[in-house]
This record gives C-alpha cells, sequence and structure tokens, in this order.
C-alpha cells in the first residue's frame, strides 16, 4: 500500500506491505539505520523514534500507522552537519560505550526536555526507565542528560 | 502480507469488522503485535484501534469516572480525576511497563490481555471496576471479575469491543496501596502484587477494607476471608500477620519462569505486612 508521513522534515511515499514493522521500514527500505532494533518486543527501547514529539517504539508500530505522521529517527538530530546539543552532551560525557542504545536513548530524552526543560536526576532516571543500556553506562548518560539541560536552557536565556 | 486498517470512527469499525469477522483488533499492539510475530496468532487482517478518538478519554459523572478503552496508560497516570479518586490505580500504572509501554498500551488493552500479571488488574478488582461491551449498537455491563475468566481468556463474544471501563467513587477509602514485586524496578513483569483500599479510622481501626493479588494465580485473586478478618481489627502486625498466614493457605500460585511458587506464595502474605506502614 502507498504511504505517506513526514521522515525528518522530509515528506515520503513508500510503497510497503501494511504489517511490516516500522523498525523494518526505517532501516531496511529506508537505510536509516541509526534507529535499532535490541529486543523486538518492546522492552529494551532501542528503536525508539519520534511521532510529533512523543517517543514510540518503532518494533511494535505497523508501517499503515505511519500514515500522515511527522516521524524524527536520530539521523534527524543533527542541523547543517552539527551534532544536536543532546548528541554532543552524550558524546563530552562519555554516555556513548557501545552505542546501541544511544540512538533510542536520544529520542526519550529529547522528547523528555522539551516537556520538563529543568529537570533533575531522579525525573531523568524516570524519564528513561524503558530503555536499557547494557554496558550499564546509566550514571553518565543521565549525566549527559543534565548537560544537555543546562546547555539548552542557556541557550534560551541568551 | 496481511492488511491493517486504522478505523477513524465507530461507524468505520463496524463497517470493517461486518467485512472482516476474523480480523484482530489491538490498541496500542504492546500485546498482540508480539503474538503475530512470533506466529502465536496469525490473523488475516488486523485493525489498530488508535485513531478512534471516540474510544479515548475521561470523563466524570456525579459518582463515576468513565475511561474510554483506548485511553492511554500515559494519559490515565496523568490526569487528575484519577490522581484524585483513584490513588490505587495510579500506583498500580506507574509500576506498569515503562514509560514508552504506557505512551502505547492502553486501559481496554490491559484488561482484555487478561495476563494474570496485568497490573492495573488488581486496582480495578478492587475497586469494582465495570466495563462497557459493544456490538454495534447493543451494550452491555459487566463487573471485571466477571468479565476476565483465565490467563488470556474473557467474556467478549465474536465481535463484540471493549468501549470503556466505568468505576464508582469511593469517597470512604482513605488509604490507597499497591505494590509490585519484579525482576527489576522497570520493565519488568510482576512476581507478586498486591492492591489494597482501606478506611482507616483515625485511632487506626480498619473499616471497610478491600484487597487483591495478581500474578499468583490464573487470575486475579481476591480473599473474602482476610478482608473479613481485617474489618473491625486495629491495624497492627499482629493482624497483618494472621492475614498473611490465611492468604498463604488460600493460594496455589504458578511456578514459571519469573519465580517458584512457593516463593510467591511467601512473598504474597509479606505484601499485607508492607500495611502497617499506613498506622
Amino acid at each position: 500500500m502507498k504511504i505517506t508521513f513526514v521522515l525528518n522534515g522530509i515528506k515520503k511515499e513508500i510503497d510497503a506491505a501494511p504489517d511490516r514493522r516500522v523498525v523494518d521500514i526505517l532501516r531496511e527500505d529506508l537505510g536509516l539505520t541509526g534507529t535499532k532494533e535490541g529486543c523486538g518486543a518492546g522492552e529494551c527501547g532501542a528503536c525508539t523514534i519520534l511521532v510529533g514529539d512523543e517517543p514510540r517504539l518503532s518494533c511494535l508500530m505497523l508501517a499503515a500507522q505511519l500514515e500522515g505522521l511527522n516521524i524524527t529517527t536520530v539521523e534527524g538530530l543533527s542541523k547543517d552537519g552539527e551534532l544536536h546539543t543532546l548528541q554532543q552532551a552524550f558524546a563530552g560525557s562519555g554516555a556513548v560505550q557501545c552505542g546501541f542504545c544511544t540512538p533510542g536513548m536520544l529520542m526519550t530524552a529529547l522528547a523528555f526536555l522539551k516537556k520538563n526543560p529543568h529537570p533533575d536526576r531522579a525525573a531523568i532516571r524516570e524519564a528513561l526507565s524503558g530503555n536499557l543500556c547494557r554496558c550499564t553506562g546509566y550514571q553518565k548518560i543521565i549525566d549527559a542528560v543534565e548537560t544537555a539541560a543546562r546547555t539548552l536552557s542557556g541557550k534560551e536565556n541568551s | 502480507m496481511r492488511s491493517v486498517y486504522l478505523p477513524g470512527n465507530w461507524t468505520e469499525l463496524w463497517e470493517y469488522l461486518a467485512r472482516n469477522p476474523r480480523a484482530l483488533l489491538y490498541a496500542g499492539g504492546t500485546d498482540l503485535l508480539l503474538k503475530v510475530r512470533t506466529g502465536k496468532v496469525d490473523p488475516v487482517a488486523l485493525i489498530c484501534l488508535e485513531r478512534i478518538e471516540e474510544m479515548k478519554g475521561v470523563t466524570e459523572s456525579a459518582d463515576a469516572i468513565r475511561l474510554g478503552a483506548c485511553t492511554t496508560l500515559a494519559v490515565l497516570l496523568d490526569h487528575p480525576l484519577l490522581q484524585k479518586h483513584f490513588p490505587v490505580l495510579i500506583k498500580a500504572l506507574r509500576e506498569l511497563g515503562s514509560p514508552l509501554i504506557r505512551r502505547m498500551g492502553t486501559i481496554g488493552g490491559n484488561i482484555c490481555n487478561a495476563s494474570p500479571a496485568g497490573d492495573t488488574l488488581p486496582p480495578l478488582y478492587i475497586l469494582g471496576a465495570e466495563v462497557e461491551l459493544k456490538t454495534g449498537s447493543t451494550l452491555r455491563t459487566l463487573p471485571v471479575s466477571g468479565f476476565i475468566r483465565g490467563p488470556g481468556l474473557t467474556q467478549l463474544q465474536p465481535g463484540e469491543i471493549m468501549s470503556a471501563v466505568v468505576l464508582k467513587k469511593q469517597p470512604d477509602y482513605n488509604i490507597s496501596h499497591f505494590e509490585k514485586v519484579g525482576l527489576r524496578k522497570a520493565l519488568a513483569c510482576s512476581v507478586v502484587s498486591m492492591a489494597a483500599v482501606l478506611t482507616l479510622s483515625p485511632d487506626g481501626i480498619i473499616g471497610k477494607t478491600r484487597l487483591a493479588w495478581g500474578s499468583i494465580g490464573p487470575t486475579i485473586v481476591t480473599s473474602p476471608d482476610v478482608e473479613d478478618l481485617l474489618t473491625g481489627k486495629k491495624l497492627t502486625p499482629e493482624v497483618l500477620q494472621a492475614a498473611a498466614g490465611i492468604i498463604r493457605q488460600e493460594l496455589s500460585p504458578l511456578d514459571d519462569l519469573r519465580a517458584e511458587a512457593d516463593y510467591r506464595r511467601d512473598v504474597a502474605g509479606n505484601l499485607l505486612l508492607r500495611l502497617a506502614d499506613y498506622r
């Protein structure tokens, strides 16, 4: 079936089986391999994408559900070759170990910071509790989100 | 390849269902899509309910709150009416899955999936929740405890769809408690859970009380004997110990991947002891 949606700011029309998973459309059909598949069962968060401003699990969404939606994947974060503040904070804080959970962490954290620009560590922990890091680098991931929150609110004030 | 249809309203849903009576329905997809992927079910067609706005939302009447079946668990968790009237349900929602799962999963889905480990079920049982079931223009209402028949089994008839959950306001209860024991804090299926609501007098006497346990039987477990024992007693560790003894005797828990039966039986009793914190 023909499916029309917006992907990282660009209108896309694709022809796909309606019951194909969104994570497979992104990775296999569209070549956007930033979105990862970990468990394929909604338990790890590696496949998190944004639908509008809300994080969703792309392993539990079917192609037909994409119709008319505005989707952002990790590939949509950097602008003009420059990493997003959140990506810079992850790199700067040592929050990336094997990197497999990073795209999902980034998308969840991005949506969270939009709603909660000044979070404390407990709130960040709770917000990221659906994203697993099997390198267990949680402290530095939380450091990174804190740093990004500070940088982003500084940008607002300047 | 199977077709996936996203009706925008009830009328479109009934029309599609009439033409495709064997299609399976999903709301968030957090359970059904896994079963499809692993081949446990192989539906000819799927119907996704997420675009039917009429099935979503929370509305208040004089004595009850009505939750649209396709309201997401995240919306319910953040809802002021639920926070005000049903704190026991809020406490359970906070423990359910993860923020990502709660944003996709719905209250109707958690009930219709009828898992013994469904985290909203113990609170819904003790709050006396009723479910509305629709077929075309006919509507019937059942208590949630009668609706669920066993693991994955419900009273839903072919072509029947859960439209809402109705909760009567219960101003008497001043203590609302939920605790879930799982293998980790987030994203873990419950090993044993317990929900409780109590009316506790200023001098510590238990008035009306309802309790329910999850994940320790084929469906949610309630115990009139435990409730009778607690009613009229002072809330003390000794009384709770006696109640814990009763529930341990009454249970015949499951052995499964997550825990053995003996462990579940012990924990089910121990969870009662936590109520001493409310003295």
